[in-house]
């Protein structure tokens, strides 16, 4: 194997270990649509917002790095429940443009607070994972770490929502709202639960992505468009196509970083979302 | 069992439900019948909490229960089918019924308890086999489904809305039974929609006519048919 293929190689590793928390990130911007239909533009902010949470504990109050990590999860989804308490619930029934415009507020409030209450700082964990080195090609352990925990919470997700009664609930919700009150289901419950749960998942995607980048008030910028992205091209809603996108979009990054530049790859990330678009505006698995 | 009085509901001015008022006696089949646009489906929304009333109230085992939410409603044991079947179709046959077994109790059920009740409720209505994907499922098994789901809630009153529409004659008159062998076997007493007037005349014990939103009969099932208001506006509207 040329150095080359050896280098090529190993960017398509990165964009799958990358892929892994994308997806995750996607599984939850998508079951909060599937289900409350409502577009969370803030997502990514409940991610910087577990990622302070984490640092604060494990770093300045000493919390073990674990404990922390339980902490910042469960914190996220009350987070996430809290916010469809007191901004998603009342604007449930209005356009759609409201609901983005309150959500993309959302977005700004919580990026000024994390401004207000931390600065514009930017903080690191100080934890030093090693790096594998599999013959020339090197790996790191924090991403190899980051994808193995966000394919098991992709699988926690699954079973949830496939085995339990709650879980096949959300999917039902998503099929036919009305019917499911006269079957004896509080939807207040069921939309409650689900924006826990993409809290959680946006909770444990913070835990994933601290081990790799530091913590500042706008590093959710950095995720949210990209999920977002992502979402739409595997068709809103649709948990599959956003697991299969995540991946698309990570190995063009990654790859597109390794020919040219990682702000290029972007640009070719963002080129092919849009072409995408426009061949088939309702998402690669739309159904 | 049931006391529907000065029932209204408006749309904007105009009345869908004009102060409608009837009583429904523990093991009664009443049938609620009348044209298009005369108020039924509305009526069973408001009875069933998908609808607020805009006046009026309903009273079930002498509990008000206007306004309440509908799986609050669920939960004190009525339960509807709905005149096009609505199935999950990404859920399987016993998902459909099990998640109203489970959530539609008025008590909390584990969910072995849930699916068991689901397989008695198809087995009830029909189901030979559980492993039946929805999505190939005929008119009939559609129908069935929606009844099994409504009785996995356990309901004392079924709200059935147009259970005959779509069928053949032989389903249909299979689906009649059912209804009746639900009231005497189960127990369940039923309000039934339908806009098959004969098999709906030789089940019912009593039927209500409805006209724009207002009550213009309430009676044996032989005497609306000699009803001069009822042959009017609701045979003659048939007959055109």
């Amino acid at each position: 194997m040329t150095r080359v293929d050896i280098f090529l190689l190993e960017a398509v590793i990165n964009g799958i270990l990358l892929g892994g928390v994308l997806a995750l990130l996607a599984l939850g911007l998508n079951l909060i649509f599937g289900v409350i239909d409502v577009v969370w533009i803030c997502y990514a902010e409940l991610v910087m917002c577990g990622m302070y949470m984490l640092f604060w504990l494990h770093v300045f109050f000493g919390w073990p790095i674990l404990l922390a990590c339980l902490a910042a999860i469960v914190g996220v989804a009350g987070l996430g429940a809290l916010l469809h308490l007191l901004v998603i619930s009342p604007i449930l029934g209005s356009a759609p443009i409201n609901q983005l415009l309150a959500t993309g507020g959302m977005l700004f409030f919580l990026q000024s607070l994390a401004t207000l209450l931390f600065g514009t700082d930017f903080r690191n964990i100080g934890l030093r994972l090693p790096v594998i080195e599999l013959g020339d090609i090197f790996i790191s352990y924090s991403r190899l770490l980051a994808f193995g925990t966000a394919l098991i919470g992709a699988i926690a997700l699954y079973l949830f929502l496939s085995r339990t009664y709650l879980g096949i609930a959300m999917r039902a919700i998503a099929q036919d709202r009305e019917i499911m009150g006269l079957m004896g289901v509080d939807q207040r419950r069921i939309y409650l639960t689900t924006s826990a749960v993409g809290g959680a998942l946006a909770g444990l995607a913070a835990c994933l992505l601290v081990l790799q980048y530091d913590v500042h008030p706008f590093i959710g910028l950095s995720f949210g468009p990209i999920t977002f992205m992502i979402c739409v091209l595997g068709g809103l809603g649709n948990m599959i196509g956003g697991f299969v996108a995540a991946f698309i979009m990570s190995q063009i990054i990654a790859i597109g970083g390794y020919y040219f530049s990682i702000e290029i790859s972007y640009v070719l990330a963002f080129v092919f979302f849009i072409v995408l678009m426009f061949l088939r505006p309702q998402g690669l698995l739309a159904r | 069992m049931l006391e529907v009085s000065g029932l209204s509901k408006r749309f904007g001015h105009f009345p869908a439900v004009n102060q409608v008022s009837f009583n429904l006696r523990q093991g009664e089949i009443l049938g609620l019948i009348g044209p298009n646009g005369s108020g039924k489906s509305t009526t069973f929304n408001l009875i069933a909490g998908a609808m607020r009333p805009s006046a009026g109230s309903i009273r079930f085992e002498g509990a008000e229960i206007s306004g309440l939410p509908a799986h609050k409603v669920c939960h004190i044991g009525l339960a509807r089918t709905f005149q096009i079947p609505r199935p999950f179709r990404r859920l399987s046959l016993v998902e459909n019924v099990a998640l109203a077994a489970h959530f539609g109790s008025s008590e909390s059920i584990a969910e072995s308890e849930a699916r068991r009740r689901a397989e008695n409720a198809l087995e009830t209505v029909g189901f030979s086999s559980m492993k039946v994907s929805t999505e190939g499922l005929g008119a009939a098994a559609l129908k069935k489904l929606e009844l099994a789901r409504a009785l996995a809630t356990q309901p004392r009153l079924l709200l059935a809305d147009e259970s005959l529409g779509g069928l053949d004659h032989a389903e249909m008159e299979h689906a009649a039974a059912m209804l009746e062998t639900i009231r005497t076997r189960l127990g369940i007493t039923i309000i039934w929609v339908e806009h098959i007037m004969g098999l709906l005349m030789r089940v019912v014990d009593r039927v209500i006519v409805l006209d724009h939103g207002e009550k213009i009969f309430e009676g044996l099932p032989e005497a609306a048919a000699k009803d001069a208001r009822v042959t009017e506006v609701y045979l003659g509207h048939a007959r055109t």
